[in-house]
């Protein structure tokens, strides 16, 4: 229990997927100029990420590692997240209408996202079992939305105050992150 | 190992194939085609203008009814066709939507403070309120500049917003930015729909208008030479420029800001001469109209309230049709007000103008007796206003009223009017104080008689505008003050030849702030008289209400013998029917029977339109107390034009024609410049602000 604990506070706060490891840097600054974008694209990658996860697990398990094709790891990812990702936005739209409407335009966005890949190669370097592979890949999507909601409302504060002409935009949203950054280092020192 | 690679790859790809293949098939969702159809209608920009997520969005939003056939604000007409093709409707008209800045301050309203730091507007609002000291206008930071995706607005030279109407699509940016509510979009007929609210810029003259004409606007176009431009504006508050430039007693005059400085702007004389001016050129300017509703409405009355709500029904787009019972339209406007005041040739002129927008008319149709609404009802009219007014008189209440000789003013008055004046005189006594008993008077002088009114306060108290009772003197009316009748004495044949009176005291004042006349005992007089006419007071006359074999009527009347409906919409107790007037309010001004027939109009406009009326709850009921200064300071003085007088001596005394006249062309000028252009608290000042001793508008500093 203690073990998940952990896995899931590092993932959230100590290697948080764009803060520490920079990934899915684009959804970072593109969709987080108002909140309630930035909560519908969190939501999307949590969903997504915890699905492609799973699936690229049991790739690799029972695909991969027995023919000896770990090489083919890059390729055959991309392959079944795009398919996934197509295939679970058809399910949603036809089954959880509402949940389609509220993911529907973030999902093709995320097809092919770095950070989900990310999350699903990073669940094969660290040898997961597939407990640990979904709530890492949960966690680590929690940890991109809260990211991207706290982005968020400060841009919307930066927003109505006075930025110097040359840095306002994504300038200064980059610097944000770079601050945003730089403090969850502090979180280095917890586990 | 190259083998199983492949097959991998291979076996992989086909099985992600076949599964969405298979999926699309089960999971397939029935979309609205016109979805894809509105996408290749819509430019594909994705510029986001129109608030959805790009084109595609807005397809959505189009399909899904969120949104109408201009949802595209840069597309413009075409793109509107073409978005309405698909879903099956028509572009009949476009009305120009543009963005409007309702703040006139600037860099004539103090700042509270400065603040470095915040440079948009919002963050200033939310921080510290703003730093204007008006509470409702422009901060002047320009976030509206920055926001706008189209370029359609720059910081004018005044410190004030200024809208491109050639760049400005109309995407509300801008008034969603706007934390003071500056910027609105409006189309025509929102602006007609419009009732003053309290956070509008309104100077004084603004608030107390019963029409709640734009003055200040007019008043600077006219100042500008755009006369076109001052009619216009003059127009979507107020039909009657004509008539109301000659008979208003305009109150707006006596809460003028300039009356602290010197004496207040003519701003009657002004509406006069634009539309004297639309008149003497016969111009005809053309009155945009919406487009057609198809709804058919009864008005009832051919007065000034129902001249003014048949003709904003009309630019509201619907079909109205004017039912009068007289032969000519125009009400107490053509058989109450006389000749010399409002020649009949004008007025006839203004109704034509109102009627060539399109609205049928019924003369000599007498409500409750050729037709009732129930009938109407039959032939297709879906709404109804009432507007009858006052026409019947108020008695003396004395002995002998019966008696042949003794009248009232709005018989003699409506008499004149059809040209078959009663027979008076040669000596007439006119019992009132009110416009009805000097219009009476001043009537009976150009009949050749000798006239002299009875009233029972003094001048002072008389509720008739002071220029009419001024005019009254100057053309002989004798006046005998703090006298009420008691007893009409007659002779043998039962023709009046006296009036038995009672001199009065005044007392303390009573409800309307007048003090109360109380006769003195024992102070009988008699007056000699061959006519004497009772100008005291009309009100409605109701019994058309009623049918003949019922006493029950389902509109509802106040104790005031006046129609009973919500002040706000006018709506009387059956759904569908509407009044104002005088038939509402009691005897009142022209302007305000006609702000109330646009108030009613529009009251039936949202009735056929959406089934509810709307009320703001923060509509404007009184004046602001904060916009009423005590004094005005950094103005120097500028003597208001005096009122020329077109006929002189016994010219003017024996024959109809107009007394009052127009101002030249240069006295408008001077007259314009005496403006102050005031808003809320703001005004143009002569004197530099930094030179003025004031801390706040309106609180002086030693």
């Amino acid at each position: 229990m203690k073990e998940f604990f952990l896995l899931f506070v590092s993932a959230i706060f100590v290697n948080n997927i764009v803060l520490a490891q920079y990934l899915g840097n684009c959804p970072f600054i593109g969709t987080s100029k108002k909140i309630s974008v930035a909560v519908g694209m969190g939501s999307a990658v949590v969903f997504v990420a915890t699905m492609a996860a799973s699936i690229t697990w049991a790739v690799q398990e029972y695909l991969l590692d027995p023919l000896g094709l770990q090489y083919l790891q890059t390729l055959t990812f991309i392959l079944v997240i795009a398919a996934l990702v197509q295939f679970v936005e058809m399910f949603l739209k036809k089954a959880v209408p509402p949940l389609y409407k509220a993911l529907g335009i973030f999902l093709p966005l995320i097809t092919t996202n770095c950070a989900i890949m990310g999350i699903a190669i990073i669940c094969q370097r660290e040898d997961f079992t597939f407990g640990k592979t979904v709530a890492f890949s949960f966690a680590s999507g929690l940890g991109f939305m809260m990211a991207l909601i706290v982005l968020s409302a400060i841009r919307e504060k930066i927003e109505i105050s006075r930025v110097p002409k040359a840095m306002q935009g994504t300038p200064i949203a980059l610097i944000m992150a770079g601050l945003m950054s730089l403090a969850f280092f502090a979180f280095k020192g917890m586990i | 190992m190259i083998t199983s690679s492949i097959l991998v790859l291979f076996g992989l790809g086909f099985t992600a194939a076949v599964i969405l293949a298979v999926a699309s098939k089960v999971l397939y969702v029935k979309e609205d085609p016109r979805i894809a159809q509105l996408e290749d209608a819509l430019p594909g920009v994705n510029c986001g203008g129109c608030g959805y997520a790009g084109c595609a969005g807005a397809a959505n939003a189009v399909v899904e009814g969120k949104s109408g056939s201009n949802v595209c604000v840069i597309g413009g007409l075409d793109t509107a066709k073409a978005v309405a093709a698909v879903m099956g409707l028509e572009v009949l008209e476009a009305e120009p939507d543009l963005a409007f800045r309702d703040c006139t301050g600037g860099e004539r309203a103090e700042q509270l403070f400065h603040y470095e730091g915040a440079g948009d507007c919002r963050a200033q609002a939310l921080l510290y309120k703003g730093s204007k000291t008006c509470p409702e206008g422009c901060l002047g930071l320009g976030t509206c500049v920055a926001v706008c995706p189209f370029d359609a607005i720059h910081m004018g030279p005044e410190g004030l917003p200024v809208v491109d109407p050639l760049a400005c699509r109309s995407c509300r940016k801008c008034v969603d930015a706007c934390p003071r509510n500056v910027l609105s979009i409006v189309s025509m007929t929102e602006r007609l729909l419009h009732q003053e609210e309290v956070n509008d810029c309104l100077a004084p003259c603004r608030q107390k208008c019963p029409g709640q004409i734009n003055i200040p606007k007019y008043i600077e176009l006219a100042g500008k030479g755009d006369y076109a431009g001052a009619i216009h504006t003059l127009r979507e508050r107020n039909p009657l420029l004509l008539v109301c430039g000659r008979v208003c007693p305009r109150p707006c005059e006596l809460d003028c800001r300039r009356a602290h400085v010197d004496e207040p702007v003519a701003i009657n004389m002004i509406k006069r001469f634009v539309a004297d001016w639309e008149l003497k050129n016969n111009l005809r300017l053309e009155i945009p109209c919406a487009r057609e509703t198809g709804h058919k409405v009864a008005v009832i009355g051919g007065g000034p309230a129902g001249l003014s709500c048949a003709y904003f029904l009309r630019r509201l787009g619907h079909s109205p049709t004017i039912f009068e019972s007289m032969p000519e339209l125009g009400g107490q406007l053509r058989y109450g007000i006389p000749e010399y005041r409002l020649p009949k040739k004008d007025l006839a002129w203004e109704i034509q103008g109102i009627l060539d927008l399109g609205i049928e008319v019924h003369t000599e149709n007498k409500f409750g007796v050729d037709f009732t609404t129930q009938s109407l009802e039959k032939e297709g009219f879906e709404a109804f206003f009432i507007g009858l007014g006052a026409w019947a008189s108020g008695t003396l209440r004395i002995e002998g009223e019966e008696s042949e000789g003794v009248l009232s003013g709005t018989e003699l008055l409506t008499g004149v009017g059809l040209n078959a004046p009663p027979e008076i005189g040669p000596k007439v006594l006119v019992v009132g104080g009110g416009n009805t008993a000097i219009d009476t008077a001043r009537t009976s002088i150009r009949l050749g008689c000798d006239v002299t009114i009875l009233y029972r306060r003094t001048r002072n108290e008389m509720p008739a505008n002071m220029e009419e009772i001024e005019g009254a003197e100057d053309e002989g009316v004798k006046f005998i003050f703090l006298t009420a009748p008691t007893k009409v004495i007659t002779d043998d044949n039962g023709c009046a030849t006296h009036l038995e009176c009672i001199k009065m005291k005044l007392g303390e004042p009573d409800e309307s702030g007048r003090r109360r006349p109380n006769p003195v005992e024992g102070s009988e007089v008699r007056y000699s008289a061959d006519t004497i006419v009772a100008a005291i007071g009309q009100k409605p006359s109701l019994s058309c209400f009623y049918s003949e074999d019922s006493d029950q009527c389902p509109i509802d009347f106040t104790r005031w013998r006046t129609v009973n409906a919500n002040p706000d919409t006018l709506q009387t107790t059956v759904e569908n029917v509407f009044t104002g007037g005088d038939l509402f309010s009691g005897p009142d001004l022209v302007i305000s029977a006609v702000g109330a027939g646009r108030r009613a109009a529009r009251s039936i406009h949202y009735l056929l339109t959406t089934g509810e009326i709307p009320v703001a709850d923060n509509i404007l009921r009184e004046l602001i107390p904060y916009t009423l200064f005590k004094d005005v300071d950094g103005v120097i003085n500028k003597d208001r034009s005096a009122m020329p007088h077109l006929c002189k001596g016994e010219h003017r005394t024996s024959t109809f024609s107009e007394v009052e006249g127009a101002l030249s062309e240069e006295q408008l000028k001077i007259e314009t410049e005496r403006c102050l252009r005031c808003g809320l608290i703001c005004y143009d000042r002569d004197i530099p602000l930094a030179e003025i001793k004031t801390t706040r508008v309106g609180e002086k500093v030693e």
